[in-house]
């Protein structure tokens, strides 16, 4: 797969464009082998991201999702394709051709415990980007900590606190600070909200709305929650196994999931809901995730796909807008009329059980 | 008919370097035979703890009070030796984290006869087939060739069945499940739903589960009791709570949860729940609520509200409940 | 990827705001007995080194008083030369605290940056400084230390500079095991994306967040380092005499066992406390700095 068809972000220039991105991990050596095992943890995703956007990437563990955020964050190498920053290509600078590039894009992450050392106070954990890129120092770098940790809710008395003496939330929210201080024009969250109770959840998602339309920055939004991705982004793309499997805009993803993957997403997010929830039909998947080190032959989803025909084990299906566009899709089954129905095919009991062939994967 | 479990006036107090913790204050709740209650909470509200006292599995610094009865059987006054055989037996628990709670050391198979050669005193052949059906039970697709296998060869989601296969190998009454979802995806999720409804549906299985997610709640609780701080806050039908929340925390959770069916539009805002849980080293006359509550008032901070009758089987202890979020 | 969950499981503990972390450590550390008992025996040796020039001299002989037992002229009597036996043990204790002291210091000295590199980067250097590291850890310490002390010769700054490179190896696998596991947090890979310079990572993320390891580390090797001390003395590889140390003290003491057993009761007792001293410290600071360690 070289070009992927994709769609198009209808905010302007790319801040983030990347194309055909794939990270392979080798997997340690067999013993006296020849070769050896590589986990292809991100095969051929191409994205991009328009000023002021933010594009939500949804999987499930081992769809590579992270994977393609640190990759964009600068801090793994990808094994090959490209990631243009602003118009520029980043995968092939050296270390010290990228470190003004750094400014522009910065990363939150998922551990609001680990993501924070512990031996530096608030003020000091926000102020290390200006410190590293020289940007201000003594008062000046002061002020503009100072009227960070305001913006993201924090008291200024915290600026002198440790990350140990913090709650989770508030932890999270100088991560926020930390890496909103210089003003990047993307900023990667790595399952944000995640480690975080529901009430804190809601807090640091509402923050977050907030500052991106203050300060305008392009956000690329990982997340494993449908729920929480689909309230944040304007647009989503699906992963699976490495792969993207649909991407559109949250308002078309969520009137009308097309690929199977995404169908089963959406009816397995148990609704808080219980009249409504005891009426779904719900798409219960076989199986488990195949091992990224011997993903499946064609449609990587075909395994556990409870409407896979033939074709889907042999061709792989490429990502297009077959339904029209702003609405890509890797799937066999969806055609100019529309996705297969998977929730009818699996109540009316057509799906095949498959879980001798689930089996063989595991 | 009696309950199956019934607890009353429950409380746990840790005693800590820094004082003593009041963990759980005077929780009572009830579990009739095949019924599913979920206890859900954030972080620190006493869920777990609730939950873990019921067979016996507090830590050493924990002081236990009141009464837990399993079909008349008064828990809290068993020795160690009775209350291990009561667990795995009567009440089996099934962990969050499916990784640590297998011995990697041994076949899933052998972990499994173990546990029913053990209580159930079966021969080993008898054991065997046992654990076949047990497999296929939890939805193990071939079964026979899983019991050789390692836990290190299996998925979350696998390990989780397994748990969950030797947890009701006794066919237990009772069984507690502590965040059984929590570690896995949400597609792996829907199946362990679906296992723990073929318990319930097959071998009567009355099912404790601690959850902080009301997802999971809606979609598998009969029965629900939100606690905060420590407290019952709220008790009622899955249906009656999710349609008539009362107590305003209750009303906060819901608000704070992002829905999928009404954000499309516009980008709404989720409820916040300002503030922080408090500390529970003091136990103080008024509502633990009160410090975040948009309803709070004078009355609030000058007794703590009892858990009461709000409306027909549906209990709240407030002094202003209702259905209005603020 | 569905995150860790809400930590409920557990005593309540996130619910507590804790007070100065400092206040903490000092309340937990007094808190067990032993650790304070430990450090009350260091403190009162290093006093004693101190201040042995105000219990008389170590090397003046009296030949009209050889031999005595103790009593109150000569608490802790006379040697076979008339010296008094407490000005020795008091100054043997200087000898012994600064060898245990300075070769765990130069150890750490050394072991620091090779480790920082090794677990840091990886790669090739982290091979050659493992496989060194192994080679080394072979030998069994005293046998190190004895080695190298006779290739180097007998005097005081040899001593400490046998026994530290016999620490080295061991040293540094732990501060290269720390390093492996910091350098994967996550604050270490925001520091990354801040285009942070390595040598800056190192500094200041990852070597003061080891800090409390290599304490607890360096607590534990120099009661090790005095008995070594000790051992190179007695073999008359390390301090040489007249200069009284723990190790030459005993060795002298061999020889009138039958008459003045107290010649090898003191300085065993000293060597026999002080590690002892060490030990209780250095397993208290563990319990104390150790934050898994939550009772």
């Amino acid at each position: 797969m070289t070009s992927v068809p994709q769609v198009r972000s209808q905010a302007g220039p790319p801040v983030l464009d990347v194309t055909d991105l794939s990270v392979h991990f080798s997997a340690g050596g067999r013993l006296l082998g020849r070769g050896r095992d590589v986990v292809r943890a991100v095969d051929g995703v191409s994205l991009r991201i328009g000023q002021g956007e933010v594009l939500g990437l949804v999987g499930e563990s081992g769809s590579g999702k992270s994977t393609v955020g640190r990759a964009v964050a600068g801090l793994l190498r990808p094994t090959s394709g490209s990631i243009s920053l602003g118009g520029r290509e980043i995968t092939r600078l050296s270390r010290s051709q990228m470190r003004p590039l750094r400014r522009d894009v910065h990363i939150v992450f998922q551990d609001p415990y680990s993501s924070l050392n512990p031996r530096m106070s608030i003020g000091a954990i926000v102020a290390e980007p200006l410190r590293q890129h020289g940007v201000a120092r003594g008062r000046e770098r002061d002020r503009q900590v100072d009227s960070m940790l305001a913006k993201v809710g924090l008291r200024a008395q915290l600026r002198d606190r440790y990350p140990h003496e913090l709650s989770g939330g508030q932890r999270q929210r100088v991560g926020l600070a930390r890496a909103l201080v210089l003003r990047p024009r993307l900023f990667v969250a790595d399952e944000p909200v995640s480690a975080l109770d529901v009430s804190v959840q809601a807090a640091i998602l509402n923050l977050l709305t907030d500052l991106q339309e203050e300060m305008g920055f392009s956000c690329l939004f990982i997340g494993h929650d449908l729920s929480v991705v689909e309230f944040i982004s304007d647009r989503i793309a699906v992963m699976y196994l490495g792969k993207i499997v649909e991407a559109t805009t949250r308002l078309r993803l969520f009137e009308q999931p097309q690929h199977p993957y995404t169908q089963a997403l959406f009816s397995a997010a148990p609704l808080p809901d219980p009249p409504l929830q005891r009426g779904r039909v719900r798409i219960v998947l076989s199986g488990d995730l195949p091992s990224p080190l011997d993903p499946p032959s064609g449609c990587s989803f075909h395994t556990r796909c409870p409407v896979a025909v033939e074709r889907c084990r042999s061709d792989e299906p490429a990502l297009t807008e077959v339904t029209g566009p702003g609405h890509a899709v890797a799937c066999h089954l969806v055609d100019e009329h529309g996705p297969p129905d998977v929730a009818a095919a699996v109540a009316a009991g057509t799906a095949g059980t498959k879980e001798d062939r689930v089996h063989d994967q595991a | 008919m009696s309950a199956l479990l019934e607890v009353d006036g429950l409380g746990v107090t840790f005693t800590t370097e820094d004082g003593p913790v009041h963990a759980v204050n005077d929780v009572s709740l009830t579990i009739q035979r095949a019924q599913i209650l979920a206890v859900v909470g954030e972080s620190g509200c006493g869920k777990s703890v609730t939950a873990m006292s019921i067979p016996g599995l507090l830590p050493e610094n924990a002081q236990v009070s009141g009464s837990i009865r399993l079909e008349g059987v008064e828990l809290t006054r068993l020795g160690a030796g009775e209350l291990r055989r009561l667990r795995g037996k009567q009440v089996s628990v099934v962990f969050q984290e499916p990784m640590t709670s297998l011995n990697p050391a041994f076949s899933v198979g052998y972990q499994i006869v173990e546990v029913l050669r053990q209580h159930e005193r079966l021969g080993r052949r008898t054991a065997a087939r046992r654990a076949v059906e047990l497999l296929e039970l939890v939805g193990i697709p071939a079964p026979s060739r899983r019991l050789r296998e390692y836990p290190h060869q299996l998925s979350g989601g696998m390990r989780q069945r397994v748990m969950i296969a030797i947890a009701v190998a006794c066919s237990p009454k009772l069984l507690i499940a502590d965040e059984p979802t929590t570690a896995l995806d949400v597609t792996i999720q829907a199946g362990i739903l679906d296992v723990m409804r073929t318990l319930r549906a097959e071998l009567g299985t009355a099912i404790m589960l601690i959850t902080h997610d009301l997802g999971v709640v809606a979609d598998i609780a009969d029965r629900v009791v939100v606690m905060y701080a420590g407290r019952r806050v709220e008790q009622a039908g899955v249906d009656e709570l999710f349609a008539q929340p009362q107590h305003p925390y209750t009303l906060g959770l819901l608000g704070a949860v992002p829905r999928l069916s009404v954000t499309s539009g516009a980008r709404g805002r989720l409820t916040e729940i300002p503030g922080m849980v408090p500390s529970l080293h003091e136990d103080p006359d008024e509502c633990s609520f009160a410090p975040r509550c948009p309803r709070a008032a004078a009355d609030c901070r000058a007794h703590r509200p009892a858990l009461r009758a709000v409306r027909d089987e549906h209990l709240a202890a407030c002094f202003h409940p209702g259905p209005v979020r603020p | 990827m569905s995150g860790p969950a809400p930590a409920d499981a557990q005593v309540p503990a996130p619910l507590l705001e804790p007070p100065r972390r400092r206040h903490r450590l000092v309340r937990r550390f007094v808190r067990r007995r032993l650790a304070v008992l430990g450090l009350v025996l260091v403190g009162a040796f290093v006093t004693l080194a101190l201040f042995s020039p105000l219990l008389g001299s170590a090397t003046a002989q009296d030949f009209a008083n050889v031999m005595v037992p103790p009593s109150w002229a000569h608490p802790l009597g006379t040697d076979d030369l008339g010296r008094s036996e407490l000005a020795r043990t008091a100054t043997g204790a200087r000898v012994s605290l600064l060898a245990g002291v300075l070769s765990t210091a130069l150890a750490l000295a050394m072991a620091i940056p090779i480790g920082l590199v090794a677990g840091y980067y990886r790669g090739w250097a982290d091979a050659v400084v493992t496989r060194a590291t192994d080679v080394m850890l072979a030998f069994p310490f005293l046998i190190l230390a004895v080695g190298l002390a006779a290739i180097l010769g007998a005097s005081l700054r040899n001593v400490v500079l046998a026994l530290g490179l016999s620490q080295l190896p061991g040293l540094v696998r732990v501060i290269r095991g720390e390093v492996l596991a910091l350098r994967e947090q996550d604050y270490v890979a925001a520091a990354v994306a801040d285009g942070a310079r390595d040598v800056s990572i190192m500094a200041r993320f990852i070597l003061p967040n080891a800090m409390s390891t290599l304490i607890v580390q360096a607590t534990v090797a120099i009661p090790g380092a005095i008995i070594g001390e000790a051992t190179l003395s007695f073999l008359g590889l390390g301090v040489q005499p007249p200069t009284p140390s723990w190790g030459t003290m005993l060795s002298a003491a061999q020889g009138f066992l039958d008459q003045a057993p107290w010649l090898a009761v003191f300085p065993g007792l000293a060597i026999a406390l002080t590690t002892l001293g060490f030990n209780l410290l250095g397993d208290g600071l563990r319990d104390v700095l150790d934050p898994r360690s939550t009772r």
